[in-house]
């Protein structure tokens, strides 16, 4: 590729990110339904967390509790939040932000469960 | 010179926009008069923090009370700690330097979100007016040292709660100058401008920028939960209430610890920068400076611990902090190696700023191998909470963080300024600023490992020796200080017109005029190759004149700028 | 954070002043700023997961005195608000400018109504003595004090923010019926949208937390 072609490219580029106001990715549409049902499965885990929490399995409480507000998390975040249809980097950034705090806790719990 | 016309521009220190005179400059959205603005105010509060640091050394000069009560002491070092750390040197670099060069250097015309921006300023001088009030009314500035330790800060009489707030705000400063750099930097790099032919004090901001983001909130929360003990009576911290102090060091570390990383990234970005400028050739490895200023953000996270070790937190924990800390040490490492490699066989010129850089690598060597010291379990138990960390974190801070950002100033200078400093000058003044700085600080490892404590306003008559050389340190030190701003002042006023690329810098902030044009660019420009190339052209300033139509082409390589 | 990414005002010298506007920044943003809010509630769960260990059963006991009836209510107004906000942002892009309104003033009495719902719980709680310094607490174990203190933060600063994001779906509803948003140009609204998922997702932790898990 001559070097002409390619910094004909760059600029084209130039202008891609300046102007161009349409085409900036909300190729998403996402039907009413979808989201309902998205909405009935939320409801749905909140029920099976009072239920459960009402029968007491000990120290799976605490656990079962966490990864069904995790699952519902996941939810909103994928569906309401649109991660779904997301670039790349804005998923790569949640999960960054995530690591760091999951350091944080694994860390501090290096010293309160070994005291 | 192919870009004579840009010398017809305005430049942004001149130009006239809806607001006249200083309203043009309180409300100016634009990033460089932001950046003088931050300036104006970082340099009023490194002044006042200080001339607190000469009072202490003052203090210190005879055992027993010499110009100061205990109180006033207590109250003295907490109150220099905070401005020192969250006035001066967290937002030193980044707010100043990194609002006025970073869009420049990726070739933009702005940040992100100017009003942001100028708004981030404003948090920053509420929360400075808040810390010096604090000075003012109710019972006087808090006494409990920057680091607010509870039960001590829920229970102290002073102004605590105004002075935590103060450090609330400017966190909230600090996160929206962060995040507004994330964005910038992802967003709006010229074309052709991608990852990895960014110049590299970039890659310091990107990194830091993230560090302020994703740090900064955990402290604001713990700071939050003090004012609301103190005012409510809420039980978080306090052990009366069965509240775990061990765990509000915990939270402030998550946070301060990082926080060294938002200090030292942007300053180690900028020698990169001048490394380069004056060997007169491309850095060594590039790439590995990039990433490992990353990798220094991510393992930040890892290590706070390290200021616990005498907290009483569990033995386990002490171990795995104190082997973690010691893996901060590789990529630090790989700078530095990097570094030295690109000065080796390289056509040096010895400017102002380098030297300034060559102090920076002493001094913090020294800070860092003494480090070491303190990250190792065993020897940090017997000097913790001595004078040696305070000379520690001094060599750091100040002879790091501090001594770079005076060299950022003698190496941008006559960009921001378009005027020109008296090198010689600047040469004598860094001079005595090493040698004061190593007269203050270095007999305090000594007091140190002889079991001097920190925080004390008072000591036994066998230090007394030692503190006399450190107090004749403090005045040599500000004797070059002042002289070191008085020659850039002289110059600001009086100084011969500085050209557009003084240094033969190769960065694009050298390929505009100084000072800058309200917007930088007349066009975007086209970036062609990496950052430090000095044997041939990579960006094409002009790209309409060249012929290059900016309408056509086709899109793929927006898909890595769109990163 | 609705900051419309201008990059310059004073852009005026320059003949055509070039206003671009970059969604997918401003929804970098958006997210940034959700991190710092996640973390910002993040040392508040650090602290909860800390004592809760450190002070197991005094946490039980605590939290039996709560009213999960309440919570769960409350937990099922502020998915339904979820669910109103996403649906209004799929109207906005349908051109249902009706529709999106709506959805928003459904999600702003869906909001209201959980912050009745607390001020309620608060006051039965604080009618009972049970606040910091309060004559209930005074005679406590320490775990149940530290409970009820972080319970008090934490739905405290959710309500705070629950009140913020409720303002900035108002200021959104302005700008949409003024055209200000529109099925092209509705990042504001998606925005607003994050920000107040974000608060359902804290809420989704909140409640087994203080709630369920006695
Ligand atoms: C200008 C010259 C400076 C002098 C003469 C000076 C002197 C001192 C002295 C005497 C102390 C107290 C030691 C003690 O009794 O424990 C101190 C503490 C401290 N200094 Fe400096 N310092 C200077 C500059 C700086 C800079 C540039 C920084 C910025 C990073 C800094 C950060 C701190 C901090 C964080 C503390 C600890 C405060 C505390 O204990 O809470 N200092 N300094
Ligand atoms: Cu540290």
């Amino acid at each position: 590729m001559s070097e002409q072609t390619q910094t004909g490219e760059l600029a084209a580029q130039a202008h891609a990110a300046h102007g161009d106001e349409h085409a900036q990715g909300h190729g998403h549409n996402v039907s009413y339904g979808t989201y309902f049902l998205v909405w009935l499965g939320l409801v749905a885990l909140t029920a099976v967390t009072v239920t459960i929490a009402g029968i007491h399995l000990g120290s799976l409480t605490l656990i079962t509790a966490m990864l069904i507000a995790a699952v519902k998390t996941t939810l909103v975040g994928y569906h309401f939040m649109h991660l779904k249809y997301d670039n790349v980097i804005i998923k790569v950034f949640v999960l960054v932000c995530l690591v760091i705090f999951l350091t944080f806790w694994i860390l501090t719990f290096s010293d309160l469960s070994f005291r | 010179m192919a870009n004579g016309s840009l010398a017809n521009e305005v430049s942004y220190l001149e130009y006239q926009g809806k607001h006249k005179g200083i309203m043009g400059w309180l409300l100016s959205v634009d990033h460089k008069r932001i950046g003088l603005m931050y300036l104006m105010g970082i340099m009023i509060f490194f002044f006042v923090a200080m001339t607190l640091g000469v009072m202490m050394r003052l203090e210190m000069l005879t055992p027993g009370e010499t110009i100061m009560k205990p109180q006033t002491y207590n109250s003295v070092f907490t109150l220099h700690g905070v401005i020192m750390v969250f006035l001066f040197i967290i937002p030193a670099i980044p707010a100043v330097f990194g609002n006025f060069m970073l869009p420049i250097q990726i070739g933009a015309k702005d940040v992100a979100f100017p009003r942001l921006n100028l708004f981030s300023w404003y948090l920053y001088m509420v929360g400075a007016i808040l810390a010096i009030v604090s000075l003012f009314i109710g019972d006087g500035p808090a006494d409990t040292g920057w680091t607010f330790y509870v039960p001590y800060s829920i229970r102290s009489a002073q102004n605590v709660s105004i002075t935590t707030m103060a450090a609330f705000v400017l966190g909230f400063s600090s996160i929206v100058t962060g995040l507004n750099f994330v964005v910038t930097i992802h967003r709006l790099r010229a074309p052709g401008m991608t990852w990895f032919r960014m110049p590299l004090f970039v890659w310091g901001l990107y990194a830091t920028s993230w560090i302020q983001v994703l740090a900064t909130p955990v402290i604001g929360i713990t700071l939050a939960l003090i004012m609301l003990e103190r005012f409510m009576g809420v039980g978080v911290f306090d052990p009366a209430l069965g509240g775990d102090p061990i765990l509000y060091q915990h939270l402030f570390w998550i946070y301060s610890h990082p926080a060294v990383y938002i200090m030292i990234l942007p300053a180690m970005g900028v020698v990169s920068e001048i490394l380069p400028t004056f060997s007169r050739k491309d850095i060594f490895g590039y790439k590995q400076i990039a990433i490992s200023s990353l990798g220094i953000a991510l393992i930040g996270y890892l290590v706070w611990g390290h200021h616990m070790f005498v907290s009483g937190m569990s033995d386990t924990s002490r171990i795995v902090f104190s082997l973690l800390t010691f893996l901060v040490a590789i990529p630090t490492g790989v700078k530095i190696f990097n570094w030295v490699a690109t000065l080796y066989k390289a056509s040096i010129k010895f400017s102002a700023p380098l030297y300034y850089v060559l102090g920076f690598i002493f001094i913090f060597s020294i800070g860092g191998l003494t480090g070491l010291v303190l990250g190792a379990l065993a020897t940090d138990i017997h000097v913790t909470d001595t004078y040696f960390v305070v000379a520690h974190f001094h060599y750091v801070m100040f002879g790091g963080m501090g001594i770079m950002f005076f060299a950022t100033m003698h190496y941008w200078f006559p960009k921001v300024f378009g005027k020109m400093y008296n090198e010689k000058l600047a040469i004598v003044a860094c001079t005595v600023i090493i040698i004061g700085f190593n007269t203050l600080y270095f007999p305090m490892f000594i007091m140190g490992y002889m079991g001097m404590p920190r925080r004390y306003y008072d000591y036994l008559p066998q230090f007394q020796g030692w503190h006399i050389l450190s107090t004749v340190g403090s005045w040599i030190l500000v004797s070059g200080i002042v002289f070191m701003f008085g020659n850039l002042f002289y110059a600001l006023l009086k100084g011969p017109k500085a050209s557009m690329n003084p240094w033969g810098g190769t960065t694009l902030e050298w390929k505009v005029p100084s000072p800058p044009p309200l917007e930088n660019f007349d066009e975007i420009p086209i970036v062609t190759g990496g950052p430090y190339v000095h044997d041939k052209a990579t960006y094409i300033m002009y790209p309409s004149k060249e012929g290059i139509n900016a309408n056509g082409g086709v899109k793929t390589v927006n898909q890595e700028a769109a990163l | 954070m609705t900051e419309h990414s201008e990059v310059m005002h004073q852009g005026e010298s320059h003949g055509g002043a070039h206003v671009h506007r970059d969604d997918e920044g401003s929804k970098m943003a958006m997210w940034l700023f959700l991190f710092t809010e996640l973390l910002l509630f993040g040392g508040l769960f650090l602290l909860y997961g800390a004592y809760r260990f450190e002070y197991a059963d005094g946490f039980k006991v605590a939290a039996a005195d709560m009213n999960s009836f309440i919570g769960a209510v409350n937990t099922i107004i502020l998915l339904t608000s979820s669910l109103s906000v996403a649906l209004s942002i799929a109207a906005m892009q349908r051109s249902q400018k009706k529709l999106a309104l709506g959805m928003l003033w459904f999600t702003i009495l869906c909001g209201i109504a959980f912050l009745i719902n607390k001020y309620f719980e608060w006051s039965h709680e604080i009618h009972n003595g049970i606040y910091p310094g309060g004559p209930a607490l005074e005679n406590m174990s320490n775990g149940e004090v530290l409970y009820f203190g972080l319970y008090y933060v934490m739905t405290g600063l959710h309500g705070l923010h629950v009140i913020i994001g409720l303002i900035f779906i108002s200021v959104i509803m302005v700008f949409i019926s003024r055209d200000k948003i529109t099925s092209t140009n509705f990042q504001k609204l998606e925005n607003a949208g994050l920000y107040w998922h974000l608060v359902d997702v804290i809420w989704i932790f909140l409640f087994p937390l203080f709630y369920l898990l006695h």
